[in-house]
C-alpha cells in the first residue's frame, strides 16, 4: 500500500498542518511516512504545498513528480498540479475561487466546498479538517479516529478543547464527500 | 508501536539529538532553511535540564568563533547554518582544524552562489570536501539522506571529531532539513563532567587547576620547521581517517550494468528512479557516499569495473563527479556522465531516468 | 661593595610577578604592553586566579601574550576574542575569562563581537590597548588613529573627509546595558600604573563575581609606529591622545540581568 499525495493552496489555508496531521496519523498506524513542504516566503501568503507519502514499505524519494491524490485549494495549484495526477487518481478541490474547473476525464475529480462548510460551521479554522475528512472518506488510508488520537498526542494540553470541533469538521467533510 | 517513534523535520531531529548526545554548547545564527535547529533548541531549554548552553550569536562569524572557544575547552560544541552562512564560518573552521580541535558544523545547503535561493542544493560539495577555508586541512563530511540520519549523525560526528581531534561537518540539504519523517531519537547520554574532560582531553584549556604546565590553544606557528611538523601531523590524521572512516551504501548493485552515484536527498530520488527503471528492465544500481570526505574511492573503483556507464547525480553543475572520476583505475574507459539541477530545483525521479536513458541509450 | 653583597633577599624591594614568565618579550622598547602584561600577571596572582583564569589573546602585537603569562590561553582569530571568551565563560562558569586586544582587533575588524559581548553583559574582562596604530603589521592607520596623525596608510595625516573620524569605543560600550565597568587608563607614569592596576583588579573581581562586562581601555604608546623615542612618545600621548581619549572611569554601575 502506498499513497502519494500533494496538498496545495495558499499559505495560511492550513496546507502544511493538514499534511502533518495526515502524516502523523500514518505514523500511528505503523506506516512509513514522509512530509516534504515547499518552504520559505510562500508561508507568508503565497502558494504553499506539501508532499505527503504514506506507505507500508520504506519510502525512497520524498520528492515526486506524479501523485495518486491531489488536494487543491486554489486556481494556481490546480493549474500546476492537475496534470501531475496519475491516471485513475483522485483530485479533490475546493470550488470556491476556482474559475476553471479540472478538465481531466481519466481521474476522479471531486469538488468539496470546504470554504462554504467552514463558514456554515462558523469556524474558518475547521477548513483544512473538513478537507481531510473528505479525503479520508474518499480514500480511507487512515481512520478519522487515528487522526483524533494524533491530535490528542501532538496538541498542547491548552488546545485540547479544540479537538471536538476538529472531529466535527472531519465528520462534516466525510458527509459532503459521501453525498 | 514503539513510543519513541517521532514525526519530525530533519532540523528538529538534529536539535533533539544534540541535547540527547550530551552536547555542551550550540552557537548559531538564523538562516533559512535551517533556523529550526536554533528554534528547537531554544524551545527545549536544555540549559534547564542537561546544562547545555544555547546562544544566538550576532553573526555566523561570531558563532563559529564561539565554537572555537568551546572546543578549546574540550567541550562538545556545534554550530549550524546554511550555505552563505557557512562561507562566513570558513575562517573559523580553518582555525578549528589547525588547532586540532573537535567540533561539529552543520550545513543545510541552499542554492548559490551569492545570496542565491533558499531552496535545496548540493552546491557546497567542493567547499565542504576540498577545504573551504584557507590552509591544508580536511573536514570529516557526513551526508545524511533521512531525518533519522540527521539525528544519528550528530553523535557520529561528535564521536569522530573527538576520536581524531578534527572538526566534522554534517552536509545536509534543504530537503533533508525541512522534510518530516519517522525518527527514533538516539539514547540520552549525560554531558561529560569537568573531571572527565580533563582526563579525556589533557590538552583542554580549563584553567590550570593545579596543572604544572599551562595549556594554550593556538594556531600560530611562525617557525617554518615547526609549522611543517604541524602540517605533517594533520596529514597523518587524515590518512588514518581515510583508512578507517570511509562509509558508503549500495542499492541494487549486485547485477547492475549501470551505476548512479548520488548523496544526500538526491540519493533518495535516485533510489526511487532505480526502482522505476528496474521495473522497465534497466539494470541500474546506486552507490551512495555517506562520507563525502573521505570519499569512497574503492567502492567507486570496484563498481566501475562491473558497469557500462556511471551517472553522477547531484544538485550542482558537477562537483562530486570529479571525485568519481579520480576514483577510477588508470586507463578505465567507463563513461562518467553528470545529471544536475541547480538554483534550488529538486528533480523528480523521472528526470533521473530520462538522463540515464539519454546518456546511455543502450541501457534500455 | 660587590653586586653580590647588594643582591640579597633582605634588600629586595621588588620582584617579577610569579605568573609573569621568564621569557624575553618581543615588544619594542617603550611599548606599553609589557607594563600591562605585568599588571595583569600581578593582579591575577594577588587574587589567586592562577588556576582559574583563561586569557584570550588577539591578533596584533599581543598575539603572543600567551608566551608571557603563566595561565591557560586561547589564541583567537583577528577580532573574535570576545566571541571566543563568550563561549568559554558560558561553558566554564568556574573560570575567570578575559580578552586582551588592541585597537585594530577590538575596534575595527572585531567591533561587532565587542559590542555584542558587551550588550549580552558577558561575565568577562576586556583589556583594550589603544595606541592609535596597527603596530604588528608596521604602523598602518587604526580606527583610533587621531586626525592629522601620520601612519603608513595615512602618510599625509589622517583626514576626516577621506578616512573618517577616530572612534571612542569605550564611550560606545559604556552606553550598553551589559557593561558594569568602563574605564580609560594609561601606564606612562608610576601614578598612572597604580591607577591602571586598581582598574584591572576591579575588573577581574567584577568578572569573578559575574557582574557583567568590565572594559578597561589603556591609552598606550607605540614608539616604533609613531616613530618617536619612548620619552617623546609618552609626551606626545599626554598632549594629543589624552585630549581625544581622556583618562578616568566612564561607567561603574550594577548590571541588572
Amino acid at each position: 500500500m502506498k499513497h502519494e499525495i500533494i496538498i496545495a493552496g495558499f499559505g495560511g489555508q492550513g496546507v502544511l498542518s493538514m499534511g502533518k496531521i495526515l502524516a502523523y496519523a500514518g505514523l500511528l498506524d505503523g506506516l512509513e511516512v514522509t512530509w516534504m513542504p515547499s518552504y520559505g516566503p510562500e508561508q507568508r501568503g503565497g502558494t504553499a504545498n506539501v508532499t505527503v507519502i504514506l506507505s507500508d514499505s520504506a519510502i525512497s524519494s520524498p520528492v515526486l513528480d506524479t501523485f495518486d491524490i491531489a488536494v487543491i485549494l486554489n486556481q494556481q495549484s490546480l493549474d500546476k498540479f492537475e496534470s501531475h495526477v496519475k491516471p485513475g487518481g483522485l483530485l479533490i478541490y475546493d470550488p470556491y475561487g476556482i474559475h476553471r474547473k479540472p478538465e481531466r476525464s481519466d481521474i476522479n475529480c471531486v469538488p468539496i466546498n470546504a470554504t462554504e462548510a467552514s463558514v456554515e460551521m462558523g469556524n474558518a479554522k475547521a477548513y483544512n479538517m473538513i478537507l481531510l475528512g473528505a479525503l479520508l472518506r474518499l480514500c480511507p488510508m487512515v481512520s478519522p479516529d487515528t487522526v483524533i488520537t494524533g491530535l490528542k498526542k501532538t496538541l498542547p494540553e491548552r488546545h485540547h478543547h479544540l479537538i471536538p470541533m476538529n472531529r466535527q469538521a472531519i465528520d462534516r467533510g466525510a458527509e459532503i464527500a459521501g453525498i | 508501536m514503539e513510543e519513541d517513534v517521532k514525526l519530525m523535520k530533519g532540523n528538529e531531529a538534529l536539535a533533539h539529538a544534540a541535547v540527547r548526545y550530551g552536547a555542551d554548547g550550540y552557537f548559531g545564527y538564523p538562516i533559512t532553511p535551517q533556523s529550526e535547529v536554533l528554534e528547537t533548541l531554544e524551545e527545549l531549554m536544555p540549559w534547564e535540564t542537561t546544562g547545555m548552553t544555547v546562544l544566538q550569536a550576532e553573526s555566523e562569524v561570531a558563532a563559529i568563533n564561539m565554537v572555537y572557544g568551546g572546543a578549546s575547552c574540550g567541550r562538545a560544541v556545534m554550530t549550524s547554518s546554511s550555505s552563505p552562512g557557512v562561507s562566513l564560518k570558513m575562517e573559523g573552521i580553518s582555525y578549528i582544524a589547525a588547532g586540532e580541535l573537535p567540533a561539529l558544523i552543520v550545513n543545510v545547503m541552499r542554492g548559490g552562489p551569492g545570496l542565491g535561493t533558499i531552496q535545496p542544493s548540493q552546491a557546497d560539495y567542493f567547499q565542504a570536501t576540498k577545504g573551504g577555508g584557507h590552509g591544508d586541512y580536511h573536514l570529516i563530511v557526513l551526508a545524511p539522506n533521512s531525518v533519522q540520519e540527521m539525528a544519528d549523525f550528530v553523535g557520529l560526528g561528535f564521536d569522530l571529531a573527538f576520536k581524531y581531534r578534527t572538526p566534522a561537518m554534517i552536509l545536509a540539504d534543504g530537503v533533508v532539513g525541512q522534510m518530516m519523517e519517522k525518527v527514533v531519537l538516539p539514547p540520552v547520554r549525560p554531558r561529560r563532567t569537568q573531571d572527565e574532560i580533563i582526563e579525556q582531553c589533557p590538552w583542554a584549556v580549563t584553567g590550570k587547576r593545579g596543572r604544572a604546565h599551562r595549556n594554550v590553544s593556538t594556531t600560530l606557528e611562525l617557525q617554518p620547521n615547526a609549522m611543517e611538523k604541524n602540517n605533517i601531523r594533520l596529514r597523518q590524521t587524515y590518512d588514518l581517517i581515510e583508512a578507517n572512516e570511509t562509509r558508503s551504501e549500495e542499492f541494487m548493485t549486485e547485477d547492475a550494468e549501470y551505476l548512479i552515484v548520488a548523496f544526500g536527498c538526491t540519493s533518495r530520488i535516485c533510489r526511487k528512479a532505480i526502482e522505476d527503471a528496474r521495473a522497465q528492465g534497466i539494470k541500474v544500481g546506486l552507490l551512495r557516499p555517506i562520507t563525502l570526505w573521505p570519499f569512497p574511492k574503492e567502492a567507486v573503483c570496484r563498481l566501475s569495473k562491473q558497469v557500462k556507464g556511471i551517472l553522477v547525480a547531484e544538485l550542482n553543475n558537477g562537483q562530486m563527479i570529479e571525485d568519481v572520476r579520480l576514483s577510477l583505475s588508470v586507463g578505465s574507459s567507463v563513461p562518467v556522465c553528470h545529471f544536475g539541477r541547480t538554483g534550488g530545483i529538486v528533480p523528480n525521479p523521472q528526470e533521473v531516468i530520462d538522463s540515464l536513458l539519454s546518456n546511455f541509450p543502450q541501457s534500455k | 661593595m660587590t653586586r653580590e653583597d647588594i643582591i640579597k633577599d633582605e634588600n629586595k624591594v621588588y620582584s617579577r610577578p610569579r605568573l609573569l614568565l621568564d621569557a624575553t618579550m618581543h615588544y619594542c622598547p617603550g611599548c606599553s604592553h609589557g607594563v600591562v602584561h605585568k599588571l595583569v600577571a600581578e593582579v591575577l596572582e594577588e587574587l589567586g586566579m592562577e588556576d582559574t583564569a583563561i586569557g584570550v589573546a588577539p591578533v596584533g602585537c599581543a598575539v603572543f601574550a600567551y608566551n608571557y603569562i603563566d595561565i591557560d590561553w586561547i589564541e583567537a582569530a583577528h577580532g573574535r576574542a570576545p566571541a571566543v571568551a563568550t563561549a568559554v565563560s558560558r561553558l566554564q562558569p568556574d573560570n575567570v575569562v578575559f580578552t586582551y586586544q588592541g585597537d585594530g582587533d577590538l575596534a575595527a575588524i572585531g567591533t561587532a563581537e565587542t559590542i555584542h559581548a558587551c550588550t549580552r553583559g558577558e561575565n568577562i574582562m576586556i583589556i583594550f590597548i589603544n595606541n592609535g596604530i596597527y603596530g604588528m603589521t608596521g604602523g598602518q592607520m587604526a580606527p583610533t588613529t587621531l586626525e592629522g596623525m601620520k601612519t603608513s596608510t595615512t602618510p599625509y595625516g589622517r583626514r576626516a573627509d577621506i578616512n573618517g573620524f577616530p572612534v571612542k569605543i569605550s564611550d560606545i560600550v559604556a552606553m550598553l546595558d551589559g557593561t558594569c565597568y568602563v574605564t580609560r587608563q594609561a601606564v606612562h607614569t608610576p601614578a598612572a600604573v597604580r591607577s591602571a592596576r586598581k582598574a584591572i583588579r576591579q575588573a577581574l573581581i567584577n568578572t569573578r563575581e559575574k557582574r557583567g562586562t568590565s572594559f578597561v581601555e589603556i591609552v598606550s604608546t607605540c614608539s616604533s609606529g609613531w616613530k618617536l623615542s619612548p620619552v617623546k612618545a609618552n609626551k606626545w600621548m599626554e598632549e594629543n591622545m589624552f585630549a581625544k581619549y581622556p583618562l578616568g572611569d566612564i561607567k561603574n554601575t550594577e548590571v541588572k540581568k
